[in-house]
């Protein structure tokens, strides 16, 4: 018997297709033969396979013929979630906003760079420095004064050209120790002060304490003879926040009296070694004495904030007992006891002015 | 004809056991906007819905003809269930999975991955490239005799087969060539 009619006996038997007689025989064989009994179960389930998948391909069909008839792409466009302008234009466009942005803030930092932002205390305190425009002043002098110079000469007065910077000081002893502020005099080559009344006197700088900008002058000339008893006393102690203040001072060549009050415990920043006050200051007011309303000095005008209207900074007057104290121990031959007396006590403001003027200079600077 | 309203759920077995083409699309259409939801709102396209459903829907018509199917859950959160448990395994494979993916429906968890790819459904894609190795005329033939059940007497007048005698030779050459072509599968 050949593979070939085995195989064709195995699908009749299968089938059903033989005669009673036919199967008794063949179903004898299989009993018999193992080998011929797996041929039959393995035909007949490799035939039933191929016949499943024939099922599987037709029911796919069928699927595929119904899913034909569904409109998927009007059933697509309206399950999607459909998100949001913003976070479409996100997806869309991420890369481009990043770019924007991270210009942007570069744009923002550089500008504010630029602009000094960053650099608060230069921007916003000016120091109260008087730069004088010499050169109009010297053309004018040069025409006006001609003639009074030879007078002058004649006469042997003291000539001055007009200083390149101006600020103020007061006497802190009547044997012409002046305070002032360090930026007044910083960087000058030569000083004078003059007083209110239009006398000068040249000076030299004894000592500096930039940390506080304190700088000490003493007056090194032979015209000076001295001042009468200072009449105002320096206060030791801290004065409180709301307290009525005036201060004199030269923003112009003649002295000019502020009236204002303390504001502020702290400077610029919570800076401690000033006060901030309120009072109407200008260039070249820087140095000079803060007085309260009884006479007593409480501080030296030093600076102003140049976006807020009526805040100005005066270092307080403990500093000045720090730097006094200091010039004493450092120097052989210069002491300085500041005055404890106050003659000022019981006079009016107008009468403490009149007192008060003629221990303010005028400190010019040339450099 | 046409009842756009999705069928019962006994509606559905009965019909998929009596082999009816109106259930079976009534079902099919009531279901699949629930599966495109699920496949397109998870990096999935309209195609890649097609093709889980349809297998979903084969899972059911199986375990339906094969008797075995008990209803524990409604059916359309058991079809929504095998559909979410494919697209997994699928986007798995593609390994763009990253975590759990948005649902849409109420589903059932489905441990038995068994349910899913039965033994069956690799034999039949081992078959489909045999067969696709096997080459006309065989092809044909073999689907004929053993698919569509046609007589030899059809397929040797098909072919052109002078006697009946030559079609069987050459359909038993046909089913040696497949047996061996299957079995070198791996």
């Amino acid at each position: 018997m050949s593979e070939l009619q085995l195989t064709e006996l195995i699908e009749r038997y299968l089938n059903g297709e033989l005669s009673s007689e036919e199967r008794e025989r063949f179903e004898a064989l299989r009993r018999e033969n193992a080998t011929i009994d797996n041929r039959i179960t393995d035909h007949a389930h490799f035939t039933g396979l191929i016949k499943q998948y024939g099922e599987r391909v037709e029911l796919e069909k069928r699927l595929n013929a119904i899913h034909q008839e569904i409109d998927v792409h009007a059933l697509t466009e309206e399950l999607t979630v459909h998100p949001g302008w913003v976070v479409k234009l996100w997806r869309n466009h991420h890369s481009k906003i990043s770019v924007a942005a991270s210009i942007a803030i570069f744009a923002v930092l550089a500008t504010l760079y630029v602009s000094g932002y960053f650099n608060k205390t230069s921007s916003n305190v000016i120091a109260l420095r008087r730069e004088v425009d010499s050169y109009r002043r010297t053309t004018e002098n040069l025409n006006r004064s001609t003639n009074a110079l030879l007078h002058d000469i004649k006469s042997g007065k003291r000539i001055l050209a007009p200083s390149k910077f101006g600020g103020s000081g007061f006497a802190l002893t009547s044997n012409g120790y002046i305070a002032t502020n360090y930026h007044v005099i910083k960087g000058s080559d030569s000083l004078y002060v003059q007083n209110a009344s239009g006398d000068s006197y040249r000076a030299k700088v004894v000592y500096t304490e930039p940390a506080y900008d304190i700088a000490i002058l003493k007056i090194d000339d032979v015209s000076f003879a001295g001042l009468p008893n200072i009449p105002y006393n320096f206060r030791k102690g801290a004065s409180s926040v709301g307290e009525d203040v005036y201060t004199a001072g030269f923003p112009s060549d003649s002295i000019v009296y502020g009236r204002g009050y303390l504001s502020s415990a702290n400077g610029y920043n919570g800076d401690t070694v000033a006060y901030q006050v309120s009072l109407p200051v200008n260039p070249g007011n820087s140095g000079g004495p803060l007085l309260d309303t009884k006479g007593n000095l409480i501080g030296m005008i030093s600076s102003k904030q140049t976006q807020t209207e009526g805040a100005a900074f005066a270092v307080k007057s403990r500093y000045l007992f720090k730097v006094a104290q200091q010039l004493t121990k450092d120097s052989t031959n210069s002491k300085i006891s500041l005055n404890s007396k106050n003659t000022l006590m019981s006079l009016s403001k107008a009468q403490q002015f009149e007192k008060v003027k003629n221990y303010v200079f005028l400190v010019k600077v040339y450099n | 004809m046409l009842n756009s309203s999705a069928p019962t759920d006994s509606e559905v077995v009965f019909g998929i056991l009596n082999n009816s083409e109106n259930i079976l699309k009534r079902v099919y259409v009531a279901y699949f906007p629930m599966v495109l939801q699920l496949i397109i709102n998870n990096n999935g396209t309209a195609d890649d819905a097609k093709d889980i459903y349809q297998e979903a829907i084969i899972v059911l018509y199986n375990k339906v003809k094969g008797g075995n199917f008990e209803l524990s859950s409604k059916l359309k959160t058991f079809i929504y269930a095998v559909c979410r448990k494919l697209w997994l395994k699928r986007l798995s494979q593609m390994s763009r999975y990253g975590g759990d993916i948005k649902d849409f429906q109420d589903h059932v968890p489905m441990e038995d991955e068994s349910d899913l790819h039965t033994e069956r459904d690799l034999q039949f894609t081992k078959m489909e490239g045999a067969l696709q190795l096997l080459g006309e005329p065989c092809k044909t033939i073999i689907e004929d005799f053993y698919i569509h059940n046609h007589s030899m007497q059809d397929i040797c007048e098909r072919f052109g087969y002078t006697n009946a005698d030559n079609a069987k030779t050459q359909k038993y050459k046909c089913l040696q060539r497949l047996k061996k072509l299957f079995f070198q599968q791996v």
